[in-house]
C-alpha cells in the first residue's frame, strides 16, 4: 500500500466519522426544538379518558367551507377543546372577533382565570392556545386601513 | 341554535352550569330536547332593535349600530347600542326596587323607593351622549382584546330623571368623599353570586354636576330593560361604563371608586403615550374620564354614487366629551384641503351636536372618500390617523369617512 493510498484511506475515515457525527448533532437538535415546543412529550401519551383525545368528528353541528356553522369557529385541531372551554360563559363571538398573538391569548386566559372564575385548564390549555394563535393571529393592519366591503348603491337625490 | 344542542348532548353537568340550576328530572328528558331556557332568543325581537344592528357578541349582549342608522337627532330605542359585561337582569320587582346610598362618606346609610324618588326630588330631562369608551377598538394595529366595535358604540338619547346632587344632599355626604360607585343587579357570566359584572363610578365632582342624572325614562318612557330599566345612572361624555344601568346602590367613598372593571387596565389608558404593543403595568394605567372630540357621517350612507353635478347633502353629529364642538370641516381629498360645515350648539351641555353641508364641488368623475373632523372647544381636533394606541383599544377618535363615486 502506497502512502498515498494510505493517506486517502484515513482522510475517507475521518469523512465518514464527520458525516455521522454531524448526522448526530442534526438529529440531537432536531430533538431539542421539539422538546421545546412540546415539553411534556404529548405526541407519545396514549389515549387518555380526557375530553381532550375526542377528534374532531364526536363534534356536534355541520362544518361547512372550514367553519363550525353553529359557532362561526374556524375547523381545526382544538375546536373541540375551545368550545367546550370558551363558549360557557360568553358567546363564541367573543374570541371570533379578537386576533392574538399566543401570548396575548395566554395573557388573556390568566386573566380569565384571576378575574372571571375561569378554571384551570389542564392539558387542554396548550392545545387552546395552539389552535388560537394559528387561527385567530393579528394580521398587520398599518396606521389606518382602506374602506373595505362597501355596499354601492345609487343615492337618489330631490 | 347548534352550539346549544351539542353541548346538550355534551354533558349534563355543563348544561346546568349553563342555566344555573339543577335540571331535576334530567333523567327523563328526551333526547335531543332544548330546554326552554337554553333556546336563543332573536336579540332584534328581544330588545326591539333594527335588524341592520350588527351583533358582536350573543352573551354577554353586544350589538352596535352602523353610521347611517344614527341619523336621527335623538336617538331612538332602535338603533342604541347594548353593551354589557353581565347578564341582564330578569324579574324586575320595581314596586319593591330601592337605591340605597352607603360608603365610608355618607353622613348615613339611606334608600329611596323608586316612587320616593321620582315624587321627592325635582325632575330633569337631557339629551346626554354615551359612547362606549372602547368604540372604534377593531381599528386598533396591534389588535386590543375586547369586544372589536367599529364605530356605532354611541347614542344621545334623551334621559329624564333626578339629579344625583339633590339625592346626595338629601342623604347628607362628607367633606372627605371623592367618588362614588354603583352597584346593580346585572349578573356576572359565571354565575358566581359573589361577583359583580361592572361597579363603576365617577369622581364627586362629575357626580355634583347638574346633567348627572339618576334617570328611570329615556325618551319619554320607562328605560327598556337592556338599557338599564327602572334606573340607571347618566354621566354624559364619558365613558358609558360609568353610566350604570340596573342600579339599586351608590357607595359614595373617600378614596378612588375600586370596584369591578374601575382597576386593572379596564376602562384605563397608558398615563404616558406608548408605542404601539408595548407592555404597560397595571399602575402605568390611568382611568379615563371626558371622552375625546368625535364626529360621524350619517348621511348618506356609505357607498353612495352620485351623477355628475349633483350637489350632495351631508350631515351628521358631533360631540367633545365634557367640551363642545367649536368648528366641524369636511375633506374630499384626503385631508390636503378641508371645508367647513354647519354646526348646530347642543340642546344642553353634554349633547352631540348636528352638523350639514351642500357638497357641489367634485372636481371630476371618479371614487372619493368624504371625510369628517372635529374641533372642541379647546381647539383640539380629530386626528386622520388612528391615535395614541393603547392595550385595551380605547378612545379611537380617528376621523370618520365615508366612500362616494362620482358617474
Amino acid at each position: 500500500m502506497s502512502q498515498e493510498e494510505t493517506f486517502r484511506k484515513q482522510v475517507r475515515t475521518v469523512y465518514r466519522y464527520l458525516i455521522l457525527f454531524f448526522c448526530g448533532l442534526g438529529l440531537l437538535a432536531a430533538g431539542f426544538i421539539y422538546l421545546l415546543i412540546d415539553p411534556s412529550l404529548s405526541v407519545f401519551d396514549g389515549p387518555s379518558d380526557q375530553l381532550i383525545t375526542e377528534e374532531p368528528s364526536e363534534l356536534e353541528g355541520e362544518i361547512v367551507n372550514g367553519i363550525h356553522l353553529s359557532t362561526g369557529f374556524v375547523e381545526g385541531k382544538g375546536l373541540v377543546q375551545v368550545i367546550q372551554n370558551c363558549t360557557n360563559c360568553h358567546s363564541a363571538a367573543l374570541v371570533t372577533q379578537n386576533r392574538m398573538t399566543r401570548e396575548g391569548w395566554v395573557s388573556t386566559i390568566r386573566w380569565m382565570q384571576e378575574t372571571q372564575n375561569l378554571w384551570d385548564l389542564g392539558d387542554n390549555e396548550e392545545i387552546i392556545v395552539s389552535y388560537l394563535a394559528s387561527y385567530y393571529a393579528p394580521e398587520e393592519k398599518g396606521r389606518r386601513e382602506n374602506l373595505r366591503e362597501i355596499e354601492w348603491y345609487e343615492l337618489q337625490l330631490p | 341554535m347548534d352550539r346549544r344542542n351539542f353541548i346538550t348532548k355534551g354533558t349534563l353537568g355543563t348544561l346546568s352550569a349553563l342555566i344555573g340550576a339543577d335540571i331535576v328530572y334530567a333523567n327523563t328528558l328526551p333526547s335531543g330536547y332544548r330546554l326552554l331556557a337554553q333556546q336563543d332568543p332573536d336579540p332584534f325581537k328581544l330588545f326591539n332593535k333594527d335588524t341592520g344592528m350588527s351583533v358582536l357578541n350573543t352573551k354577554p349582549w353586544n350589538i352596535e349600530a352602523t353610521a347611517h342608522l344614527l341619523d336621527d337627532k335623538v336617538t331612538p330605542n332602535k338603533y342604541m347600542f347594548i353593551r354589557n359585561n353581565g347578564l341582564v337582569p330578569e324579574n324586575i320587582d320595581v314596586q319593591n326596587w330601592k337605591l340605597t346610598f352607603d360608603g365610608e362618606s355618607v353622613q348615613q346609610q339611606k334608600s329611596y323607593a323608586l316612587q320616593e324618588l321620582k315624587s321627592n326630588f325635582k325632575q330633569y330631562t337631557y339629551q346626554l351622549t354615551l359612547e362606549c369608551g372602547g368604540n372604534g377598538r377593531s381599528e386598533f394595529n396591534p389588535p386590543a382584546k375586547g369586544n372589536q366595535w367599529t364605530v356605532g358604540a354611541v347614542s344621545c338619547a334623551e334621559w329624564t330623571g333626578v339629579r344625583l346632587r339633590d339625592v346626595l344632599q338629601d342623604v347628607g355626604i362628607k367633606a372627605d368623599a371623592v367618588y362614588i360607585g354603583y352597584h346593580a343587579t346585572d349578573r356576572h357570566l359565571s354565575l358566581n353570586p359573589e361577583k359583580e359584572p361592572i361597579s363603576r363610578g365617577v369622581p364627586i365632582t362629575k357626580a355634583l354636576q347638574e346633567e348627572t342624572l339618576l334617570a328611570f325614562q329615556m325618551n319619554g318612557k320607562d328605560i327598556p330593560l337592556v338599557h338599564g330599566y327602572p334606573l340607571r345612572l347618566i354621566a354624559g361624555g364619558w365613558p358609558a361604563s360609568a353610566s350604570g344601568k340596573w342600579i339599586n346602590r351608590i357607595s359614595v367613598r373617600n378614596k378612588v371608586h375600586d370596584g369591578a372593571k374601575m382597576t386593572g387596565t379596564s376602562y384605563r389608558v397608558p398615563c404616558e403615550p406608548v408605542a404601539p404593543g408595548e407592555k404597560v403595568a397595571d399602575g402605568d394605567m390611568c382611568i379615563i374620564e371626558s371622552m375625546p372630540v368625535k364626529s360621524l357621517i350619517t348621511f348618506p350612507k356609505t357607498g353612495a354614487i352620485i351623477k355628475k353635478g349633483d350637489t350632495l347633502p351631508i350631515r351628521g353629529h358631533a360631540w367633545a366629551g365634557e367640551l363642545s364642538v367649536s368648528k366641524m370641516e369636511y375633506s374630499l381629498d384626503f385631508g390636503a384641503s378641508w371645508t367647513a360645515c354647519t354646526v348646530e350648539a347642543p340642546r344642553n351641555r353634554l349633547a352631540w351636536q348636528h352638523f350639514s353641508a351642500k357638497i357641489s364641488d367634485f372636481p371630476k368623475k371618479g371614487y372619493y372618500e368624504i371625510w369628517a373632523r372635529a374641533t372642541d372647544s379647546a381647539g383640539l381636533g380629530q386626528p386622520m390617523l388612528l391615535p395614541g394606541w393603547n392595550p385595551k383599544g380605547y378612545l379611537n377618535n380617528a376621523c370618520h369617512r365615508i366612500a362616494v363615486k362620482v358617474v
